[in-house]
């Protein structure tokens, strides 16, 4: 503690020069905290993803379809305990950029699958009870500031009527949250008995299976007998773990995690070196100072201690304003105006990013640090 | 230069040799050079330039060691002691003061004076008092607060020379302290070392190129071409 003025005292010599490299650290910082929270967006639901539940769809694709009759024939295959469809509706509400999931589902099969969406009995009761009726995620009811009771209307892309129309009615009837932080509260769901008497074709068929397996050591197996169950036939089947589905669906975007390692690393090793160059800068130009606390007694690993900790207190004041602002923008809301399932800076990042600073500090400083560390005071004090 | 009879010999240098090395050049600085001095003492070192001045005084203070001989300093063979434990010596034993007095220019004055009590366990409270009455015994405390910038060059010195004294050590070490300073301001530096001398004891040696400032010292010996003497050479 007694050395933290003489720390901080020699970071305010050129205060230009460790201004604008606290500001570079900052800036590399909120961009690390900003795409974190991003890349946590679309990871969401892969961490919340159950180890044991898989994903049935078609073997050739997702968009092609699978016979609501597999439900059953999945069930008896040892090892399930439940199984739920689900179909891909794809409708918009207003205009394409307010995007959100839009999913027919079998109620019942829904409350048995997902415990992690909390759904008061009352409300449960009142989705049973209403044909045309809508479970909504807190996010997008918070998104498009709806309330129980509202009429939604969705224009089909996929599904038209058969009465021709392809404006879909639904009554929000229905709320859920989530027991966890990243559970994805941006879905809209519906009844499928709804869904499958108003839409003009593809009756019986469904989008993809969720399955619940009784002991996830065994779902690699199960997933086999599943596939196995239905090979040869018109519509073969491809069973993987819900992460591994939930993943699938984002690197159709891209690869996030690589994009995001790839700029952050780019921009680390960038500062990296401004924050190098200014500790190199700021041993050289003070070797007779150095030399000096050297001869009144402080030690070689005295000397490192203190070029280290000025590296350190630079990069700590960076990254934490960088921490702190990213944290205070990703709490402002999402950029994409709701797109995102979940927009969040994780804890986890944030220990990341202590951890980075950290990093940056010892990397940046110990160069110029062990230079100081082995100056010779007499050839020092005769510079 | 040896008085092997003195029980009171604070500083005993015997046989030493410096030889630099350049490349491969090898450059003799001093060559079997014998000194002791009593504590107490006021000794000024002259001699031409590159005569070995300040290297005598880096070896006697423990900033550079021998290549031959030995350091005694109060009985202590202190070029057998390991870097970190000359270090803890050196912070302990001697006050160095400069030519260029090598305040912080980040620091005020203060906080200068107390930056080799950063390394005892004394209390920040503590540091303080101490600062301020190395600040006051060298008539400064009007100008604690203040940075080496906003300081003239003689008062620089006198704050470099409280730092030199705040740890209360056995030995001061000046190297040419009045050279930068006009004649004014370098007799008052010399007067505060005398005191120093005559009232609290100090053992000084001063490298000095002035006959002047050499007159305040109680012996003044000459080095040249690494060896001692006590009479300039023509």
């Amino acid at each position: 503690m007694k050395y933290f003025y003489l720390i901080f005292s020699s970071l305010g010599r050129k205060k230009l020069r460790t201004g604008l490299t606290i500001l570079s650290i900052m800036v590399a910082f909120l961009l690390f905290g900003y795409l974190a929270a991003i890349r946590q967006a679309f990871d969401a639901g892969v961490e919340v993803a159950g180890a044991d539940r898989l994903i049935v769809r078609h073997k050739v694709s997702i968009i092609q379809l699978l016979p609501q009759s597999y439900e059953a024939k999945i069930e008896q295959i040892d090892g399930v305990d439940n199984a739920a469809h689900s179909t891909w509706f794809g409708g918009i509400y207003q205009e394409p950029k307010n995007f959100f999931a839009q999913i027919p589902v079998v109620p019942g099969e829904l409350f048995d699958m997902y415990p992690e969406f909390i759904i008061s009995d009352e409300q449960k009761a009142a989705w049973l009870a209403t044909r045309s009726g809508a479970l909504v995620g807190r996010g997008t009811m918070e998104r498009f500031d709806w309330k129980l009771g509202d009429r939604i209307p969705i224009n089909a892309t996929i599904w038209g009527k058969k009465d021709g129309g392809r404006t879909w009615e639904f009554d929000i009837v229905a709320v859920y949250d989530g027991a966890e932080k990243g559970t994805d509260t941006s879905q809209f769901f519906f009844r499928y008995d709804f869904f499958d008497e108003t839409r003009a074709n593809g009756q019986g068929l469904v989008g993809w299976y969720t399955v619940r397996v009784s002991d996830p050591d065994r779902a690699a197996e199960v997933a086999t007998a599943i596939d196995a169950e239905f090979a040869n036939s018109p519509q073969e089947t491809k069973t993987e773990p819900e992460g591994a589905f939930i993943q699938g669906f984002a690197n159709q975007i891209g690869n996030i995690g690589f994009i995001i390692t790839s700029i952050m690393s780019a921009v680390f090793f960038t500062i990296l070196l401004v924050a190098g160059n200014t500790m190199a800068y700021a041993v050289r130009e003070r070797t007779s100072e150095l030399a000096v606390l050297k001869a009144i007694g402080f030690t070689d690993g005295g000397v490192l201690g203190l070029v280290l900790g000025e590296s350190l207190a630079i990069t700590f004041v960076g990254g934490a304003l960088g921490l702190g602002l990213a944290w205070l923008l990703v709490s402002m809301g999402d950029p994409t105006d709701g797109s995102f399932p979940v927009f969040y800076l994780p804890t986890s990042y944030l220990f990341l990013g202590l951890m980075l600073i950290a990093g940056m500090a010892f990397v940046a400083g110990i160069l110029p640090a062990l230079q100081a560390q082995r100056l010779q005071i007499a050839d020092a004090l005769r510079r | 230069m040896t008085d092997k009879n003195s029980a009171d010999t604070l500083v005993r240098v015997s046989g030493v040799d410096k030889i630099f090395k350049r490349g491969s050049e090898e450059i003799h600085v001093l060559g079997g050079l014998d000194l002791d001095i009593p504590r107490g003492e006021f000794l000024a070192l002259m001699g031409p330039s590159g005569s070995g001045k300040s290297t005598l005084l880096n070896l006697v203070g423990g900033l550079d060691r021998p290549s031959e001989g030995s350091v005694e300093v109060g009985g202590q063979r202190i070029d057998k002691l390991s870097d970190r434990k000359l270090a803890g010596w050196r912070a302990r034993h001697v006050g160095l003061v400069f030519q260029f007095y090598n305040l912080m220019p980040v620091l005020n004055a203060q906080k200068n004076v107390e930056l080799p009590l950063l390394l005892t366990k004394l209390s920040k409270g503590e540091r303080k008092k101490r600062a301020s009455i190395a600040l006051d015994i060298v008539g400064l405390s009007h100008r604690a607060g203040h940075y080496p910038r906003q300081l003239s060059g003689g008062e620089q010195q006198r704050t470099g020379i409280a730092r030199a004294i705040v740890t209360d050590p056995t030995l001061l070490l000046c190297d040419e302290p009045t050279g930068d300073l006009d004649r004014k301001s370098g007799d008052e530096i010399l007067d505060l070392l005398q005191a120093l001398n005559t009232e609290q004891g100090k053992t000084i040696i001063m490298v000095t190129h002035d006959i002047h400032a050499a007159a305040r010292a109680t012996r003044t010996l000459y080095l040249n071409k690494g060896q001692l003497s006590t009479e300039p050479e023509d």
